[in-house]
């Protein structure tokens, strides 16, 4: 297996290239669909990004994977991200950074960079992305194409290695609306395997009309850390869905304050958990038997996991310890909660929520070398999936050559209107 | 599992404080035991996934699946009967059910936990607040039940090399997955025999649900807290069966009686019973640190199944059945409690008792086929009642005697446990000369021991006596004892009759 | 601020290994995230994240098991059906 740049592969937005067939005929036919390394496909290796599993072959697919195959689609492979999915770049993958389409020396952003920057290069028609607080939306922006991260429970995660449970959903990436759109319809079929999913399949209505729909802006999406240059991008998007029939709503969203902290401690707790199944006895890189126990674990997770994971765990890992967890996760279980209150009530006056997917364009490979700056990133990403809502993001052209993505989040459930804004969005600027 | 900080704290203390006992009973110090009792649920299939419990004698790793395997992106998905049968227990022991209980992840890394963490429940179990009437000295003693919880059972680690070079382990995740059921006790047992008593309890009471089954082997096991009144407490782990309870806290209790005897302090740890040795020993530092860092399973959803309990008809449980034993068929209250202690048994007894002579089939199944069960470790399941119901027919008819009935039963019992088809009682006795009306085959021993002991003959026949028990011995020696003696006795003063008068 | 012994506790507690060199740069990114994390003393007083869904299960029917085979074929040491894990006694 040849890893990293190839002639193949020059963007590395593939882990694995691996020619997954389809099952039977459908409404994907004669489409690639290019699968995150962290969704499970039965013979074909699936590392999450990370060296721990290289060499782990799964003995199932993922709900997911089932489905797009039983409707024609072929997976072209399985693709690069952020190890583990905790990134927002894609540099923190075990087998080297994507490069983005548009820019190679630059990021794809992440986790789900892979994924994008094969769309976005035309590797694939289509992706699937995982999205935990911005790990769609965020590379969709920086590479120019559509991505959505529906609601909580309407995609199985049967299948998805886990990262952080209770935040993360599977979710489509294409280049238009519309294909994503059809993505997101093949993969909401319902799985009783996910005790968290509900029976509410996605069923598209794209015809564009947003005449008359309330759409909030909340002064916190243009706060500080937003480049004034995506900023005045976003804004022009905003007034082009004002220039459709759209209503904007001035508004404030209050819990943005707390919400990167309570989004960081709960992902990394879950995670810190998840984790630890790792341990080189049931599959992937064997520890040593012939050492005691832990050292043999701590040796296989030293050597195998790479240091953001092993800040991750050690984060999450202090936040629920005895005389932490109330200060830091009970703290942001209650955070969230505020979280989700804040949108119920802008939900009640408006039928969406515009602003920035990212404060910034894509930065360069290797520019962020510190931990909490890469963090901060996702201020704008991780209020939704706090709170479970969906949330798409759209390209809304660029600044300096480089994509700005324009998210749309909306009720829970109602992905299909999210989808129909973006749809509207996107015509609306082509017409 | 480990009880949450402050509620377990100085739970001992509380006791005492609340119980107003004196410090010391029946002259020593008090004991203090509460136990966290963990029992197998008989499901089909596991509590998260639909991998069949049906494993113990399949070869290992045969029984998994993803999710039992904890292999990446699988998830659970909670097993409904495995809620209902933790609601009858709760309901059997009196527990008040939670309004909402929910999972919860108890992170520790050991390689026969598939996931790095167990689902169990924590702050928010399903049920609390119960009780279990045990056997007392005396009068009966109510036992309280803290809590009742649901978890998975770990897979199971063979240790290779010996202990003191220790190579490798192996794992076998058949057992990944088993639903268990936690019961904790209030520390209010006050001796290793109360402890068994409770055990017993417990297993009869889940075995009358119809969840449990004590016989299969590693379906119960045992973490006990005992500490002497006033002294740190210690938690006693790993002890796996309903002996090896009392055997760990006879021993714990001597051993910190000892070390409070030589004037030092019991050190508040944990401990593993060492069933092979009949020994706790000290575990150590790294497993004593219990920090679990439990936060609720995010990939499960919670119960709201209160109302549920409402809808549930508990099945005749030990005592009604005791009672109802005693009144129904006129048997003892020893009897009845020996029968109603274990399910299978009282089942045996009922299926018994139409024989005509309920007190004789009660002492029958209660006193002779138990200990003979005992005796051989046997289980009552593997007799075929329709052949001791044909024996009890024929005691009740004294068609044979109690001896040789005692004969006939352990002929049978051991063509059980050679797996052989059992015979009637009556071909069993035909075969092995057992016949009470002893016919032809005593007369036949008889007259050979009448044309030996010629002495005797003539001793008996110059008037002594004692002459004839000599030869009613003799023919006992032959016949194996399995002559009714006043029987043996009627034919040999038959025989002795002088001919033709 | 957590001391670089307090960083070595956790990562005992989360068995999870740190080299010497590593100790210093983890301690400092640790505080700098803990110094953010600091803004939760600000969340108001609530109730704690909530599903709002309950009593999803499953009926016990028994599913097929994966093939020994396949089973030990992912684990990298297996004897006689086990599987080969590192000692822990």
């Amino acid at each position: 297996m040849v890893r990293g740049e190839t002639q193949q592969d020059p963007l590395n937005a593939f882990i694995t290239l691996a020619e997954i067939p389809p099952r039977a005929p459908g409404r994907l036919s004669g489409i690639t669909v290019a699968v995150k390394d962290n969704i499970s496909t039965r013979g074909v290796e699936t590392t999450c990004g990370s060296r721990i599993l290289s060499g782990y072959v799964p003995p199932y697919d993922a709900h997911v994977v089932d489905l797009i195959r039983n409707e024609g689609a072929l997976i072209p492979g399985k693709t690069n991200m952020d190890e583990f999915g905790m990134g927002s770049s894609t540099e923190n993958s075990g087998f080297g950074p994507a490069r983005n389409p548009r820019d190679p020396e630059r990021v794809t952003g992440g986790s789900s960079g892979g994924s994008a920057a094969a769309v976005a290069s035309g590797m694939a028609r289509m992706a699937l992305g995982t999205d935990t607080g911005g790990s769609i939306r965020c590379p969709a922006a920086f590479c120019g194409i559509v991505g959505l991260k529906p609601t909580y429970g309407r995609i199985s995660r049967y299948g998805l290695v886990a990262y952080a449970n209770s935040l993360e959903q599977i979710g489509p990436m294409a280049l238009s609306v519309a294909d994503c759109s059809l993505l997101m319809e093949v993969i909401s079929r319902f799985d009783a395997r996910d005790a968290t999913m509900q029976d509410r399949p996605y069923l598209p209505r794209l015809d564009g009309d947003i005449r008359g729909m309330r759409i909030g802006v909340p002064a916190e999406f243009f706060g500080e850390g937003v480049d004034p240059a995506v900023a005045d991008r976003v804004r022009k998007a905003i007034s082009v869905l004002e220039g459709l029939g759209a209503a904007i709503v001035e508004c404030a969203m209050p819990s943005m304050e707390y919400a990167l902290a309570a989004y960081y401690v709960t992902c990394t707790s879950e995670a810190s958990s998840n984790l630890a199944r790792f341990d080189g006895v049931r599959y992937g890189p064997a520890s040593d038997y012939k050492k005691p126990w832990h050292e043999a674990f701590q040796e296989v997770r030293m050597q195998h996991f790479g240091p953001e994971v092993r800040r991750r765990i050690l984060i999450g890992t202090f936040a629920l310890s005895a005389g932490y967890y109330g200060k830091y996760y009970g703290k942001a279980q209650v955070a969230r909660e505020h979280v989700r209150e804040d949108y119920s009530r802008l939900f009640q006056e408006v039928d969406l929520l515009a602003g920035p997917t990212m404060p910034t364009v894509a930065w360069k490979i290797g520019e962020k070398s510190d931990p909490l700056s890469m963090y901060l990133a996702d201020i704008l990403t991780v209020p939704a999936n706090l709170a479970g809502v969906p949330a798409a993001s759209v390209p809304c052209g660029t600044v300096q050559g480089l994509p700005v993505g324009l998210q749309l989040t909306g009720r829970a459930f109602e992905d299909e209107l999210v989808m129909n804004a973006a749809y509207a969005y996107e015509q609306g600027v082509k017409a | 599992m480990t009880v949450p900080i402050g509620m377990e704290a100085g739970s001992a203390v509380r006791e005492t404080a609340g119980s107003g006992l004196a410090a010391v009973e029946g002259g020593r110090e008090t004991v203090i035991i509460g136990l966290e009792v963990h029992c197998q649920l008989n499901t089909e299939s596991k509590l998260f996934c639909g991998c069949s419990t049906d494993y113990r004698s399949d070869p290992p790793n045969t029984h998994v699946c993803p999710t039992c395997l904890g292999l990446p992106g699988s998830l659970p998905a909670m097993n409904r009967r495995a809620v209902e049968y933790a609601l009858l227990v709760a309901k059997a022991l009196n527990c008040r059910v939670a309004d909402e209980a929910e999972f919860a992840r108890k992170n520790y890394f050991y390689p026969d936990l598939t996931k790095g963490f167990q689902i169990t429940m924590y702050n928010r179990p399903l049920a609390e607040g119960g009780y279990l009437d045990i056997e007392g000295d005396g009068a009966e003693k109510r036992v309280r039940i803290t809590r009742i919880h649901l978890e998975e059972d770990p897979g199971r680690l063979v240790h290779m090399g010996t202990p003191d070079r220790p190579r490798y382990s192996l794992v076998d995740y058949n057992r990944s997955g088993i639903p268990l059921i936690e019961i904790v006790t209030e520390p209010d047992l006050r001796s290793p025999k109360e402890a068994r008593r409770l055990l017993n309890g417990l297993r009869t009471t889940l075995e009358y649900l119809g969840v449990f089954d004590g016989d299969q082997e590693g379906s119960l096991r045992v973490d006990a807290n005992i500490s002497i009144r006033g002294s740190e407490r210690v938690e006693v782990k790993n002890i796996s069966s309903y002996r090896g309870v009392e055997k760990a806290l006879t021993y714990e209790i001597t051993r910190q009686r000892g070390v409070l005897r030589r004037g030092q302090k019991v050190e508040r740890e944990t401990r593993h019973f060492v069933e092979a040795r009949g020994v706790t020993t000290s575990a150590r530092s790294k497993e004593q640190e219990h920090d679990y860092r439990y936060f609720t399973e995010p990939d499960l959803r919670p119960l709201q199944v209160r109302h549920w309990v409402e809808g549930i008809a508990l099945p005749e449980l030990p005592a009604a059945r005791r009672e109802r034993f005693t009144a129904q068929y006129g048997i003892s209250p020893e009897h009845a409690r020996t029968l109603c202690g274990e399910l299978r048994l009282a089942e045996f007894f009922e299926q018994m008792a139409p024989c005509g002579n309920p007190l004789l089939a009660a002492t029958w199944v209660a006193d002779t086929l138990q200990g003979e069960l005992n005796y051989r470790e046997m289980e009552i399941g593997k007799v075929p009642p329709a052949r001791f119901r044909e024996l009890l027919g024929m005691l009740c008819r004294k068609e044979v005697t109690d001896k040789a009935a005692v004969e006939v039963l352990r002929r049978m019992l051991d063509q059980c446990l050679k797996g052989e088809e059992v015979q009637s009682p009556a071909q069993i006795m035909e075969k092995n000369m057992l016949g009470k009306t002893a016919g032809d085959t005593f007369t036949g021993i008889v007259r050979e021991v009448i044309a030996e002991c010629g002495d005797a003959v003539r001793d008996y026949r110059a008037g002594r006596g004692e002459a004839l028990n000599f030869l009613v011995g003799q023919v006992m020696k032959r016949t194996r004892g399995r002559a009714d003696p006043k029987e043996l006795t009627r034919i040999l003063r038959e025989e002795l009759e002088p001919q033709g008068t | 601020m957590v001391s670089e012994e307090e960083v070595l506790r956790i990562a005992e507690l989360a068995d999870i290994g740190i080299g010497k060199e590593e100790l210093p740069p983890f301690t400092r990114d640790f505080n700098a995230i803990l110094d953010y994390f600091a803004v939760l003393d600000r969340v108001p007083p609530g109730e704690g994240w909530k599903a709002g869904i309950a009593n999803v299960l499953r009926e016990d029917r028994v599913t097929p098991s994966l093939p020994q085979e396949e089973v030990l074929a992912l684990a990298e040491a297996a004897e006689d059906g086990y599987i080969r894990a590192p000692r822990v006694m």
